[in-house]
């Protein structure tokens, strides 16, 4: 993720003005940036109003702890934060990679101030029914998920003192194979309906974890828990694996560029890349930013 | 040796009130959680933060609802004049404590329990100043990772040669022989954090030294909230959808 773009890419002098004029555009939209404040900024206040968030009092005036834009809903009044730390909250789902595998749990890292903790019990197993896990079970997490396994998983319960429990409870959770992950800042992603995506066409699956994780990754069917499942490794066809790097790349992009990540921003940009025919390894290249900087501009008006 | 000429120039032109030219840089190591690069004059500082993540080492964890602050001074081997023998020494463990005691001060650490935040400071060029621009840089990037603060911790130093204050010395004045004094402040509390001097000085040149040393540092304070606003409101534009 870099963010100072004029010194990780070098841009000629056509693409700087383009890239600047996009950037102007985007300024001129948007419509928060009167409300942002930093660290010891005041805040503008009514007594009635609940401080949440990012705000202190301090002597009778309302202090913002940390850099972001101050939000009105209804009588509270908090600061959103930007660039920060994963803030967990309950039903999220996130994607993580696993770290640790300890006694009857295991734990994921998630980009959060702590790391998840994933209970065996927590998981469904190969069988339909959920049965009692026996100390067999638990010496064989193992043969489930290693250290460096990435897991899709939803926030449990957040304990007081911040330790965060994780369920994998359903099929479209659990372990994520032949694909790749990739690390945004988590206020890219915003809360949505659906996170999991399943692109027919290409056959991928997308899913958008909350924590900034995001999963690019083949379409895993969902295992009929009665077949028996061989362990033979199974091979993913070039097309779907160019796919899986074209969508990857495109989210690397709309990450070093601050863009949020949606589904449709995420395709168009997947399709920009199809129409201008730039190779994969050439979305990466200063050329390409400037065009998706420009294309944003052009979408958001 | 003559600091101060009779026009009151020292030996780099500037008055006995100005600062050093301030560089100041959000955002330089993309793997940080924050980071920061600070310049006051040729004095060259950069500041990365990761954090508030697992603690890493539960031996070192007193307070059980506090998050725990680590910080690494270190300075690199081509900083100074003469190439440097050892990257560690007494001076840095000093400067690495007294930067961590200021910064967990101004961090809202209990917000944070049972997690870890390292401030790593590495200082790539020095010329007098360093551990001003060191807390400087880590505010900035304390402020890049998104960690709650109760206020901007500022620093900045300033002597007392040919009997007269001097705001901002550099490696030449500093080596002078006269006192050094540097000052860390919480500007909008208006609180200090740092107060460290060597040699000797009489209460009233302490005083005068210490008020031109709080100038300094609430200018560079209004110039590291330029620099966090404009980075605030760039991230805002480019993410509103």
């Amino acid at each position: 993720m870099m963010r100072k773009l004029q010194l990780e890419l070098p841009l000629n002098q056509t693409q700087k003005v383009r890239f600047e004029r996009s950037m102007e555009r985007l300024q001129l939209l948007s419509s928060t940036t009167n409300n942002s404040v930093i660290v010891a900024d005041s805040i503008n206040e009514d007594a009635f109003l609940l401080k949440g968030h990012g705000t202190s009092e301090v002597d009778g005036e309302l202090l913002a702890t940390v850099c972001g834009v101050v939000v009105h809903v209804d009588k509270l009044v908090y600061v959103r934060t930007l660039r920060a730390k994963y803030k967990p909250e309950v039903y999220d789902v996130v994607v993580g990679r696993v770290i640790e595998v300890s006694q009857s749990f295991w734990r994921v890292e998630l980009n959060s101030t702590q790391d998840g903790v994933l209970k065996l019990s927590s998981t469904n197993m190969s069988d339909a029914v959920q049965k009692r896990k026996r100390s067999v079970d638990e010496l064989n997490m193992r043969d489930i998920i290693v250290e460096d396994d990435v897991v899709c998983a939803e926030v449990g319960c957040i304990h007081r003192d911040g330790r965060l429990e994780l369920k994998a409870l359903s099929h479209k959770y659990g372990k994520l194979d032949n694909g790749e992950l990739l690390k945004v800042d988590p206020y890219l992603v915003k809360k949505s309906m659906n996170h999991f995506h399943y692109l027919e066409s290409l056959g991928i699956d997308l899913i958008l974890g909350r924590n900034g994780f995001i999963w690019v990754g083949e379409h895993a069917q969902v295992k009929d828990p009665n077949q028996n499942t061989g362990n033979e490794k199974s091979y993913t066809p070039l097309e779907t694996r160019q796919s899986i790097l074209r969508i990857g790349n495109a989210i690397r992009v709309l990450s070093n560029l601050g863009f949020t990540m949606t589904l449709e921003v995420i395709m168009e940009t997947v399709k920009l890349s199809n129409t201008d025919n730039i190779d994969v390894h050439d979305m990466l290249g200063s050329e390409f930013h400037v065009l998706v900087a420009e294309n944003e501009a052009e979408r958001r008006r | 040796m003559e600091y101060v000429n009779p026009e009151g120039l020292r030996l780099d032109g500037r008055r006995f009130n100005e600062m050093r030219q301030i560089v100041a840089e959000v955002g330089v190591v993309s793997k940080a959680d924050g980071s920061a690069v600070f310049e006051m004059g040729n004095t060259k500082v950069i500041a990365a933060v990761y954090g508030p993540r697992e603690i890493q080492n539960k031996s070192l964890q007193k307070k059980n609802d506090h998050a725990l602050v680590l910080c690494e001074y270190s300075m690199a081997q081509f900083s100074t004049g003469d190439r440097r023998r050892q990257k560690f020494d007494r001076r840095s463990t000093e400067l690495s404590l007294v930067i961590r005691q200021t910064m967990e001060a101004c961090i809202l650490t209990e917000l944070l329990p049972h997690s870890q935040i390292d401030i790593f400071l590495q200082v790539l060029q020095a010329d007098g100043g360093t551990r001003s621009a060191c807390i400087n840089a880590a505010t900035l990037a304390l402020a890049d990772a998104g960690i709650p603060m109760r206020d901007l911790a500022v620093s900045c130093s300033a002597g007392y040669l040919n009997s007269t204050p001097l705001l901002d010395l550099n490696y030449v004045e500093d080596s002078a022989g006269g006192t050094d004094v540097t000052v860390g402040i919480l500007p909008k509390l208006d609180k200090v954090t740092l107060l460290q001097m060597d040699a000797k000085l009489p209460m009233e040149t302490f005083e005068t030294v210490f008020a031109l040393a709080s100038e300094g540092c609430k200018a560079i304070a209004e110039r590291i909230r330029e620099v966090l606003q404009e980075n605030t409101k760039q991230l805002e534009y480019r993410r509103a959808a």
